[in-house]
């Protein structure tokens, strides 16, 4: 059985052919492309990845504008009926803004862009995206944000803790985020946010591939349902 | 009809550019700033008649995210 995948692009987003590589190379098939403007998605899909980049050029909010676009809506609707949809960087950004997630990604604490590669602690590997690692586990994957300082209240914050949804957190001071939360699940964990780039870590060439493990656990987890 | 939508960060959010901002002016030597919010002004041209709940629904829909912002609207009369 082949694996579905969709990755939408968005004016601006700039890691979707990155994303397309990673789904193709780990999942042996190649995902559908899907434009912003596209009112639907293809039939029966297994899996939609949002992709990082600057969609509508961060215009008002970073992500706002792409999470009233067309196309998201129909994410939602789908995240709605338990599509497994990941949403890097950018993509985590329009998660929050269409309400998927909790949560709003402010610009960073430094006020600058931080770009490198960080260390993150799996908090859990309960999850479709996350049973690949251990719990506690550390990974190293890059950041390349400007907005990834993440905020919610405290009771939220409490919920997610409580509820198991804070999926890895960052080890070290990257951008101000509130617990140093770097990616987060929905109650029903078919959802996950996170700022780090793991399609930019799946293969040594990459200079590290700890993020190879998240998508071949989805795809394999995914292909085996 | 003139409109000013004003979005600011909730009290109690941490405002990074409020604050490089009121560093930025105690560099120049202004004195006595005690603290510094920063938010944005949206200025709309409406319809005449525009509703005051189309208003707040513009506002909640999409030009303040309410998790982190509040928003005021001001209706220019005259303008």
């Amino acid at each position: 059985m082949s694996f579905r995948s969709a990755v939408i692009t968005f004016p601006g987003s700039n890691c979707d052919r990155d994303m397309a590589v990673a789904l193709e190379q780990i999942s042996g098939t190649a995902p559908a492309r899907v434009w912003h403007g596209d009112a639907e998605l293809p039939e029966s899909l297994d899996f939609i990845a949002l992709p990082g980049g600057f969609s509508y050029g961060d215009y008002l909010r970073s992500g706002a504008m792409a999470a009233r676009s067309p196309i998201t809506k129909a994410v939602v609707a789908a995240a709605g009926r338990g599509v497994p949809v990941l949403g890097i960087c950018n993509g985590f950004q329009v998660l929050t803004e269409s309400g998927l997630l909790p949560g709003a990604l402010m610009r960073n604490a430094s006020q600058n862009f931080v770009c490198r590669d960080v260390p993150l602690r799996v908090e859990n590997n309960q999850s479709l995206f996350t049973s690949g690692y251990d719990s506690g586990e550390t990974i190293h994957i890059p950041v390349a944000h400007h907005d990834g300082n993440f905020f919610a209240d405290e009771d939220t914050l409490d919920r997610l803790e409580g509820e198991g949804r804070v999926a890895f957190r960052y080890l070290d001071s990257v951008n101000g985020s509130q617990r140093d939360i770097a990616g987060i699940l929905n109650d029903a964990g078919n959802v996950l946010g996170m700022m780090p780039h793991p399609e930019r870590a799946i293969e040594d060439a990459h200079g590290g591939s700890d993020g190879r493990a998240l998508f071949e656990t989805a795809i394999k987890g995914l292909v085996a349902a | 009809m003139k409109v000013h939508i004003h979005v600011s960060l909730k009290p109690g959010v941490l405002d990074p550019q409020g604050r490089a901002i009121h560093h930025e002016l105690e560099a120049l030597g202004f004195s006595g700033v005690n603290d510094v919010r920063a938010g944005k002004l949206i200025e709309l041209d409406v319809a005449d008649g525009t509703s005051d709940d189309d208003l707040d629904q513009m506002c909640r829909k999409l030009l303040a995210n309410m998790v982190i912002e509040n928003y005021r609207i001001e209706k220019l009369e005259n303008a």
